[in-house]
């Protein structure tokens, strides 16, 4: 009796005294952190911090950070990373005609970019575009994101909507012959960079929006991709090898009648790297698609890599797919939190989920959280989730035809990929990706 | 060119001796069949032979041109010559069956110190021997073995053969799941190999491969041994008789 007593007196005023710590935390982050007034975007910017305020910055015992540490990003400010000599491979998709957007340390570079015209999409910056009080951005900066905040708290993303300085704000109207490409690029080595893009895509209008490059010591992305009835929006992110950073991103999608949706990434490094994908499908026969190829190595630096998914089927007959796949090495650790809502009346919704994790040793790990919640009876929904080595019988195969070991090992682990990679529609973006994967891949096979 | 001698061969996870004391010689130049019922260690002995994981070798040796094939590689064996055609072809999805074979080949040419065949020189020449095995482009063009019928697998498993050019070729059951046409296809692309300076050891349950691929010796192989060796018509014998009668008479 007496001990119970005394543990409950011990324990209350740690619980007083927790909240009281995570304000000063969350008020000394807000205090490092650069927060513009905005323009058109004021009223999402002060309300996105009352959503921060009352969230707070997430703790590593709550349960969406189970996995993955949260407070390198709660930190004030990033460890500086030095800035990395050339990496050795040559820009990806460097050779496609596409429109190129340069961004230096999350603040467009318009002497390095190609002019903001294309036929068929309206292009601005944020930066840009924030200085007037008006915009077609306006209905939706914040407004996808404070959307995605139900059920599950994404601070980061409501810390992005108020404090993201630069980014694309994209109106497509008509079916651009080119992708737009941004560049990311590094310029000082204590950046903590904060960048949010919009995109609106009117009814059957299509865009191929590819994003690569190195963004500081610590990012914070967010993406609002608002797709109207058969609009076809096409994300393809690649993070450039070599890179210790920190890195948090979030894509908020809605997805109309008939429009589909496709993301993939592409993930070579990061010391602790999460990508949310949040994606409401609210219109019928819709489809939304996303996967990850991630290949990790510990031997680099710390490798942790999370992604972490929510889809909600809101409408009938709708698609969705989650393919991601992780390849990991020396102590690397990847992680999966991929959930599927159908909700009331979804019927029909075809729902499937991947998660697999190939493990070139023991000291690595993955661990997954797939999540089914059903309230339609009309339904398929599947996921599945495996952790393997590499297939034996497969090596020797190989091996037997007079394939190195370490090159087969190459084979193998693209073979791995082929699925996630398969989610790229467009077969010389493909190719792209496929030949840096395997150029990485040999780089690294013998390591 | 294969000199196996008392070869003696357990499994690395349990004690079960698979090969007892097995002696073989292939002379360049011949074909030699082995029969056997299920069970006497056909397939294990193409294993070791090509250097897979999970067996010991407790005594005895295998050769290829009087290099000890046991220390190596299975890569380093490929490039010393040694072929396997697999009776399960593995599927291997993502990898295209061209870009595979062309690593190969270059891999092996690079391992003995030769030059890398040129993207041009490689695709002639595979297209011109896919012909003869009536393997088209597009089969070409697709994941290695992945959608392949049982017949298309074998044909890649010639096809990969005949680029690759080995000199001792060991066939394990690569009849199985053959129907006749594909079988004389099969046969035929492994004739169109044989050569005064290239063996094969032709792993086989029945005597009808026997019929297209003529052996120069036939062995039969019992308890992890060859318990008798003769020439074709011991093929023919087991055919007719199974294998009670040879296995008693051998002891």
């Amino acid at each position: 009796m007496n001990e119970i007593a005394v543990q409950t007196k011990d324990v209350t005023p740690q619980a007083g005294a927790a909240p009281a710590r995570a304000a000063e935390g969350l008020q000394a982050r807000l205090d490092a952190t650069d927060l513009p007034q905005g323009g058109f975007t004021a009223a999402a910017r002060r309300e996105a911090l009352d959503r921060l305020r009352q969230m707070g910055l997430p703790a590593p015992r709550d349960e969406y950070w189970r996995y993955t540490d949260p407070r390198p990003f709660n930190a004030p400010v990033p460890q500086p990373i030095a800035i990395e000599e050339r990496a050795p491979d040559s820009p990806l998709f460097a050779t496609l005609d596409r429109l190129t957007l340069v961004f230096v340390d999350g603040r467009f570079d318009a002497d390095a970019s190609d002019p903001l015209a294309l036929e068929g999409i309206e292009i601005a910056t944020l930066a840009q575009a924030d200085a007037a009080e008006d915009h077609w951005a306006a209905g939706l900066y914040g407004v996808l994101e404070a959307a995605g905040q139900r059920p599950v708290a994404r601070p980061f993303a409501a810390l992005n909507t108020a404090a993201a300085r630069d980014g694309v704000l994209i109106r497509v109207t008509g079916r651009p012959t080119r992708p737009v490409h941004i560049m990311h690029r590094r310029a000082t080595a204590e950046a903590d960079v904060v960048w949010h893009h919009v995109l609106r895509l009117e009814p059957g209008a299509e865009l191929t929006l590819l994003e690569t490059g190195m963004v500081g010591a610590r990012s914070n992305g967010v993406v609002e991709a608002d797709l109207a009835r058969g609009a076809k929006l096409h994300h393809i992110t690649a993070k450039r090898a070599g890179h210790q950073k920190l890195g948090l991103s979030h894509i908020f999608a809605r997805v109309d009648a008939e429009a589909q949706l496709k993301c993939f990434n592409l993930s070579v490094n990061g010391t602790l790297m999460r990508h949310e994908g949040v994606i409401d499908i609210v219109g019928d026969d819709a489809s939304a698609h996303i996967a990850a190829a991630v290949l990790g190595d510990g031997r680099v630096g710390a490798f942790h890599h999370d992604d972490t998914v929510f889809i909600t089927h809101g409408a009938e007959r709708g698609e969705s797919r989650q393919v991601f796949k992780k390849v990991l090495k020396n102590g690397a650790e990847g992680v999966f939190q991929g959930k599927i809502l159908v909700k009331p009346g979804a019927q029909k919704t075809d729902g499937y989920q991947i998660s697999q994790a190939l493990l070139l040793d023991e000291a690595s790990q993955f661990l997954a959280k797939p999540e089914l919640e059903i309230y339609a009876d009309d339904v398929k929904c599947s996921h599945g989730s495996t952790t393997g080595a590499l297939d034996e019988d497969a090596m020797f195969y190989l091996r037997s035809r007079g394939v190195p070991k370490d090159r087969a090992i190459v084979f193998l682990v693209l073979s791995f990929l082929a699925d996630a990679l398969d989610e790229i529609e467009d077969e010389v973006l493909r190719g792209e990706i496929s030949d840096r994967l395997e150029a990485w891949l040999t780089r690294r096979a013998a390591k | 060119m294969l000199k196996i001698h008392n070869l003696h061969v357990k499994l690395e996870e349990e004690d079960k001796q698979i090969l007892n004391g097995l002696s073989l010689e292939v002379p360049a130049g011949q074909v030699h069949a082995i029969m056997g019922p299920n069970g006497s260690g056909k397939s294990t002995l193409s294993y070791v032979l090509s250097g897979r994981d999970g067996y010991v070798v407790t005594e005895g040796d295998a050769t290829l041109d009087g290099d000890s094939l046991l220390e190596m590689e299975p890569e380093q064996r490929a490039a010393a010559g040694l072929f396997l055609a697999f009776q399960y072809p593995v599927e291997i999805p993502g990898v295209g069956n061209m870009t595979f074979l062309r690593t190969a080949v270059n891999a092996q040419r690079k391992a003995r110190g030769e030059d890398e065949m040129s993207s041009g020189e490689f695709l002639k020449a595979v297209r011109e021997k896919a012909k003869d095995l009536q393997i088209d482009a597009e089969m070409l063009k697709r994941p290695m073995n992945v959608g392949f019928s049982g017949g298309e697998k074998k044909r890649n498993e010639i096809l990969q053969m005949a680029m690759l050019a080995p000199r001792m070729c060991i066939m394990d059951e690569t009849d199985s799941g053959l129907d006749v046409d594909a079988m004389r296809l099969v046969s035929d692309g492994v004739n169109a190999l044989r050569s005064p300076d290239r063996s094969f050891l032709v792993i086989t349950h029945y005597q009808r491969l026997l019929n297209h691929i003529q052996p120069d010796v036939v062995h039969i192989m019992s308890n992890g041994r060859i318990v008798k060796s003769g020439g074709p018509e011991l093929a023919l014998q087991v055919e007719e008789e199974g294998y009670g009668d040879l296995l008693a008479e051998a002891g």
